[in-house]
């Protein structure tokens, strides 16, 4: 059985159908890649499989780890397991990040039926995973990504995936506005969770970021379709020749 | 149409009458009427409430707020021969850390359950009464003397049955850091129960204290009818803090009314969240250089509460800074006014005076009017104004949820967030603490019903 499946997906945002029949098999242990020109639909794919309610799937099922996906609230479906690091995290002005991070920790734990960590447990676990990502401890007492750079922010949500530990990571386009010393960072924290358990999904418009998180998968999804599927070399074949060539060549085909 | 005006009117004769009866027995009965100092401001207090009656909405400062179901109501003054509430009732509503406890039940201080043997040298609580029956010339050079009676009509009634109520006072350089805890019960009687609080604290020069009005009630259709003269001197530091929390049968009129001396700083934290109809009226004047004075409130309503802040902020010295924050979250078919005015007069250059109201909106029923009003005479100030209106954001929602946190905790996680701007306004300490839990359990409960609400928008989503 697949991590991941999901069969013929349709989905319609603002009555405009953006994914118009997505096939996609993730097994656990393996990280795949979406690249796709913009507005091709991988944000919307994203958010889907977070379980955001106003994107309505008008046609097709999503399967994870055997269970209806599309039956699941979005925190049940991060409960289950499924994480994703959004493309432009949401500001929580008031709630420290340390309170965030282990309300969102002790809410999973909770429907996992493990027990309720408390601050004293929970801070030398979080300490250890904010070295990996190169973390200052000022991070802690601070609200949530208020007042963070663009590389803080995405850093805060591999914290946050780091400390959920899903099964499933979705990284929607992290890469976007990282200089390349924060890139590193991130892959590295990505890298040091993957494991053959657990799966990633990584989103993203440009190749780079691919040399720091190695896909087992490429797929390339062009206007709601995933055109085409290869091995990590398909990536850089995009990069020379761009995403038109692609979506003609399956028009084509 | 024209019936039920003439009945509301015959209400209305009939609760002035209720006023006058009580007026009359009062000041035959009440405690310094030999005073003649004092009996003349009862009387001006009620010749004034006569003249004017109760607010109507065509008064600029009540627009918002329809005083009538007071104004018809014949509330009785309770002054003797009732049954005190048990001491394990009052326990309920004790505040941890308290240099002392005193305890108000409708309007009379009740000396067996009060405690009061905490405080430290330099620093006298007791009754306002006994201080006028004891020692009345320690009163008399401050009580009444910075109140406009002439302002406001509850003021003035409030000012006509002046009998009981706190009196606080810390001497020079004495620092008091524990809170001096004041809890008013109203109590369940026959019919309807009036009480008028009437409190006065004098912080000395350069002494330090917190004061904590805590408004609570057992049961009963009551009106409590506040005024609060607070005298900061020169330099001296002073926070008070306001809780409302009476039941939904209450009415809740205060005014706080703030003298402060040279580079006094005083800190006003209202926390609103019981009762009917509230009325929470905050008056400082910054009548010394430097002064210093922060205006911060919360206030939070569900159901159909109305809940009503005045503030008028008065800058008569130069140099002053004020600093107004108040924000409100409301549900249901809640009301919500917030009305902040400053006034720089002229001399008071260099004036720093900042006003922010913030509020959430938890259903489309709720309402909020918020209104800044500065009236600036001076030419060399700085003020700022600022409101907001809006409501628990979708896309933090959907964040909190995306990581696990079930839709009804990530609600109240983001209106804890909202109420803790106010909270963190507050010094570290016994009073915050206190403030912190009542908050923490009243946006629990508010927050279970905001989330039934927000489900058929949230289902009309994905439609």
């Amino acid at each position: 059985m697949s991590l991941l499946e999901i069969k013929n997906l349709h989905v319609r945002v603002d009555g405009n159908q953006i994914l118009k029949g997505v096939d996609l098999q993730i097994d656990a242990g393996e990280v795949h890649s979406i690249m796709g020109p913009n507005g091709s639909g991988k944000s919307t794919l994203a958010q889907v499989l977070a379980r955001r309610e106003s994107y309505e799937v008008t046609q097709g099922e999503i399967l994870f780890n055997g269970k209806d996906l599309l039956a699941m609230k979005a925190e049940d479906a991060a409960c289950e397991g499924l994480f994703l690091a959004f493309q432009y995290p949401v500001e929580i002005p008031g709630v420290s990040n340390a309170y965030f991070l282990r309300s969102a920790l002790n809410a999973v734990r909770k429907y996992r039926g493990q027990d309720e960590m408390d601050a004293m447990d929970f801070l030398p676990k979080l300490r250890e995973k904010m070295k990996l990502l190169e973390m200052d401890e000022k991070f802690l007492n601070r609200s949530v990504n208020e007042a963070f750079s663009g590389g803080e922010k995405k850093r805060n949500e591999i914290l946050q995936m780091a400390v959920l530990e899903p099964k499933l990571g979705i990284l929607d386009e992290t890469d976007s506005g990282l200089d390349i010393d924060a890139l590193r960072i991130v892959a590295k924290g990505v890298n040091a969770m993957r494991g053959p358990d657990r799966a990633f999904l990584v989103i993203t418009h440009y190749q780079r970021l691919l040399d720091y998180i190695v896909p087992d998968r490429v797929h390339v999804l062009v206007d709601g379709r995933i055109v085409r599927s290869g091995g990590p070399e398909l990536a850089l074949q995009l990069e020379e020749t761009g995403y038109a060539t692609v979506g003609s060549a399956a028009g084509a085909a | 149409m024209g019936a039920s005006k003439v009945a509301s009117a015959t209400q209305t004769t009939q609760s002035l009458e209720t006023y006058a009866e009580a007026f009359s027995s009062l000041e035959k009965k009440a405690v310094g009427r030999e005073l003649p100092w004092l009996r003349k401001l009862r009387q001006e207090g009620f010749e004034r409430f006569n003249a004017v009656g109760f607010p109507t909405m065509r008064d600029e400062g009540w627009r918002f707020t329809n005083v009538s179901a007071i104004a018809h109501t014949p509330f009785h003054l309770v002054r003797d021969g009732h049954s005190l509430p048990l001491a394990r009732q009052i326990a309920a509503f004790g505040m941890a850390g308290a240099a002392c406890t005193l305890v108000f039940v409708d309007g009379r201080f009740a000396a067996g359950l009060s405690s009061l043997d905490k405080l430290p040298r330099g620093v006298t609580v007791m009754s306002l009464a006994t201080e006028l029956a004891k020692n009345p010339g320690a009163v008399e050079p401050h009580l009444g003397r910075y109140l406009d009676m002439q302002r406001d009509a509850f003021s003035a009634l409030n000012t006509a049955f002046i009998e009981d109520g706190a009196y606080v006072h810390v001497a020079k350089s004495v620092v008091t850091e524990a809170p001096i805890h004041l809890l008013y019960v109203a109590t369940p009687h026959d019919a309807p129960t009036v009480s008028h609080p009437r409190n006065l604290i004098v912080a000395e020069e350069n002494s330090q204290a917190t004061i904590v009005e805590d408004y609570v009630s057992l049961g009963g259709k009551a009106l409590c009818n506040t005024v609060t003269e607070l005298v900061a001197a020169d330099q001296s530091i002073v926070a008070h803090y306001m809780i409302e929390r009476e039941d939904e049968q209450s009415f809740n009129v205060s005014t706080l009314r703030i003298q402060q001396g040279r580079a006094a700083d005083v800190a006003s934290h209202s926390v609103l969240m019981g009762a009917a109809l509230v009325r929470n009226n905050v008056h400082p004047v910054l009548n010394g250089e430097g002064g210093e004075c922060l205006i911060n409130g919360l206030f939070v309503g569900g159901d159909r509460q109305h809940l009503d802040n005045y503030m008028l902020v008065e800058h008569a010295s130069p140099h002053c800074s004020s600093r107004q924050f108040y924000n409100g979250i409301l549900a249901g078919h809640a009301h919500g006014v917030f009305h902040g005015r400053i006034i720089v007069h002229k001399d008071a250059q260099k004036t720093d005076a900042k006003q922010t109201n913030r509020n959430l909106l938890l259903s489309d029923t709720a309402q909020i009017d918020t209104k800044p009003q500065l009236e600036i005479y001076a030419d060399d100030v700085k003020c700022t104004h600022g409101a907001t209106i809006g409501q628990i954001e979708e896309d933090a929602l959907f964040y909190l949820r995306s990581r696990g946190i079930d839709e009804a905790s990530a609600h109240r996680l983001l209106l804890m967030a909202f109420a803790n701007e106010c909270l963190d306004r507050m010094k570290e300490g016994p009073a915050r603490a206190h403030v912190d839990s009542l908050i923490q359990n009243y946006v629990a409960s508010v927050t279970g019903s905001a989330a039934i609400q927000a489900s058929p928008a949230a289902v009309g989503e994905t439609k």
